[in-house]
């Protein structure tokens, strides 16, 4: 990746973070921990990665995207916004009644949101569904999805996972955001689902293993995934759960609770100084 | 008239159908019992074995219908419409996606399995789902056209199947299915029975055995529990006075509410309720059971003959 490149993806992440914040905050509940965590995952898929029309939302060869964690939905909004289906002024109306930007993602409500998420283990097994289309079909289409760690703990995550390498769906990219963090506590005294990489593996998986907020490596996970044939692949994403506001940063206490205005005004202000920085 | 099972007749209908290349069919390691297997032996290339993993099997249909398939899953009526409830709510109903949950083995006449495989809660959980429709055909015509209207149908619905042989109601060459319609089986003046799935044929040896006393009953086959025909309930009521609901469901939330609801709404009427009184299934024959449970002909024209003395 060229350096003006990776410094764009970098904005258009600090961006969506932004969004995250604003959106949020303006709903006045929302889960902002999750979206910070995802979001570096997001801006490479949508902004590096998809084929995917605006104009054209149910393009029947478009790569899909499936967000299994579906409470990092202000985060996927922001990027379909920013992508184009719909006015980046509209995210601020998140959660509210007579808003379509559900509080977890509905395909029927969002434009070019492809699939309804948000009961936890149930996403990625949708996806392994496109994916088994895209087969039948024999479409070259790809289908990515985001899982969270806490999610692993869904027994319907392993059934998809059989699944997946059973069909030997390589048409299949899942992201496991691994932010260590649930609502109740650190994912390994919650109810531990690690080793991740090693579940994976053993159900018949291509793993890669990465830093989750380095654009860099998400994109090249993302290419030799295409090149690995007859399995699907799991992008081990090791991230930081509220990324990018500091105050945020590995407290599950903010998995899903609003900034107050202060609190918006501070984390607005820190990715502000970051944007900042990328633009000078 | 012959015997057939609703799961055999659904199994060849989808054989039948299956040329439309959109139909994709899911099973649940069960394709021998539900019946898929006749559609695998034609379509191999559109039949997956999801193996035992009920949830995933209505997540991974989802999938499949938001890529434009028409899809068929299939598992016992306690796994599709009980264990998997919610995936079939959030991952098919909520996003409006056309997935067919075709259920079999449902009800008490799953025989020597016993309770753990005897489904009788599954009409009240799937038509609490928002937008689902539900079905219950009683014999081999019916099911089979009941099959044609789903995949003409495009949104989700809910098919209830059985594992016992049942006798023909209907004649191939007379016989219409029309979604939410129900079926005039026999007129009469006196009392209504409303019955669907083999509670129809049952029900049709109750009217048999009324006639003999002189009492004149009519039977509807409410194949559609949900939407249900509410036209054809007030009419019967307006013109018998009397309703008695039979169903091989637990007395909660199955065919019985279902008619009560329009009714108390729409032209309130005395309805008897016949089905499960609250109780889990056994192991035994059907015929034993249906007699055990009180669901036979001879029990449901005593119940009947009950109802009409306190008319």
């Amino acid at each position: 990746m060229d350096s003006s490149k990776l410094n764009e993806l970098k904005l258009t992440a600090a961006k969506i973070r932004r969004h995250v914040i604003e959106s949020i905050a303006a709903a006045n509940s929302g889960h902002p921990g999750g979206s910070l965590s995802s979001t570096d995952i997001i801006t490479v898929l949508f902004f590096d990665e998809m084929k995917i029309d605006t104009k054209n939302p149910s393009w029947a060869d478009r790569d899909r995207f499936v967000l299994s964690k579906g409470h990092a939905a202000p985060a996927y909004y922001a990027a379909l916004a920013m992508k184009g289906f719909f006015p980046e002024e509209d995210l601020v109306t998140l959660r509210k009644t007579d808003s379509y930007l559900e509080g977890h993602p509905s395909m029927r409500k969002v434009p070019g949101c492809d699939m309804s998420t948000g009961s936890l283990g149930q996403g990625i097994s949708c996806a392994v569904g496109m994916a088994l289309a895209g087969k039948i079909d024999k479409k070259d289409y790809r289908v990515f999805s985001i899982l969270g760690d806490g999610e692993l703990e869904e027994g319907q995550v392993w059934e998809a996972s059989m699944a997946a390498a059973h069909y030997g769906l390589d048409n299949l990219v899942a992201f496991v955001d691994h932010n260590n963090l649930q609502i109740d506590g650190n994912i390994a005294n919650v109810m531990n689902p690690n080793p991740v990489a090693d579940k994976f593996a053993a159900f018949g998986w291509n793993v890669i293993s990465i830093d989750g907020h380095d654009l860099e490596q998400i994109k090249s996970a993302v290419e030799t995934a295409k090149t690995v044939k007859g399995k699907p692949t799991v992008v081990v994403c090791e991230t930081v759960k509220g990324k990018g506001v500091s105050f945020m940063e590995n407290d599950y206490g903010w998995h899903g609770v609003a900034p107050n205005v202060e609190q918006k005004a501070k984390a607005l202000a820190e990715i502000d100084e970051y944007i900042k920085g990328l633009e000078a | 008239m012959g015997k057939t099972a609703t799961r055999d007749a659904y199994g060849k209908a989808l054989a039948e159908f299956g040329s439309d290349e959109r139909i994709v069919v899911l099973d649940a390691d069960l394709s021998k019992s539900t019946k898929t297997s006749t559609f695998a032996a034609v379509y191999p290339e559109r039949h997956f074995n999801m193996g035992i993993a009920e949830g995933n099997m209505m997540s991974v249909a989802a999938g499949l219908a938001a890529c434009g398939k028409i899809v068929f899953a299939s598992s016992f009526a306690m796994f599709a419409a009980v264990r998997a409830a919610e995936q079939v709510r959030n991952s098919i109903c909520y996003p409006k996606l056309n997935v067919k949950v075709a259920a079999t083995h449902a009800g008490l006449t799953v025989g020597e399995d016993g309770a753990s495989h005897q489904c009788i809660e599954d009409v009240a959980v799937m038509r609490a789902i928002p937008g689902m429709t539900v079905v219950c055909p009683c014999d081999a015509i019916e099911t089979k056209m009941a099959i044609k209207a789903a995949i003409e149908y495009d949104g989700p619905m809910y098919i209830r199947l059985g594992r016992l042989a049942v006798e023909d109601v209907f004649d191939v060459a007379d016989y219409t299915f029309e979604l939410g319609k129900g079926i005039t089986v026999k007129d009469g003046k006196d009392v209504t029975i409303v019955a669907s799935g083999l509670m129809v044929q049952e029900s049709l040896k109750a009217v048999e055995i009324l006639a003999k006393e002189g009492i004149s009953a009519r039977l509807i086959d409410m194949h559609t529990i949900k939407p249900i025909d509410k036209d054809i309930l007030i009419r019967a009521a307006k013109e018998t006075g009397l309703i008695v609901t039979v169903e091989e469901h637990n007395l909660s939330g199955g065919l019985g509410s279902a008619v009560c609801e329009a009714l108390a709404e729409n032209y309130p009427c005395k309805v008897k309720m016949i089905g499960v009184e609250d109780k889990f299934g056994t192991s035994g024959t059907p015929a034993e059971l249906l007699d055990m449970y009180g669901l036979t002909g001879e029990a449901i024209a005593t119940k009947v003959k009950a109802a009409l003395a306190s008319k």
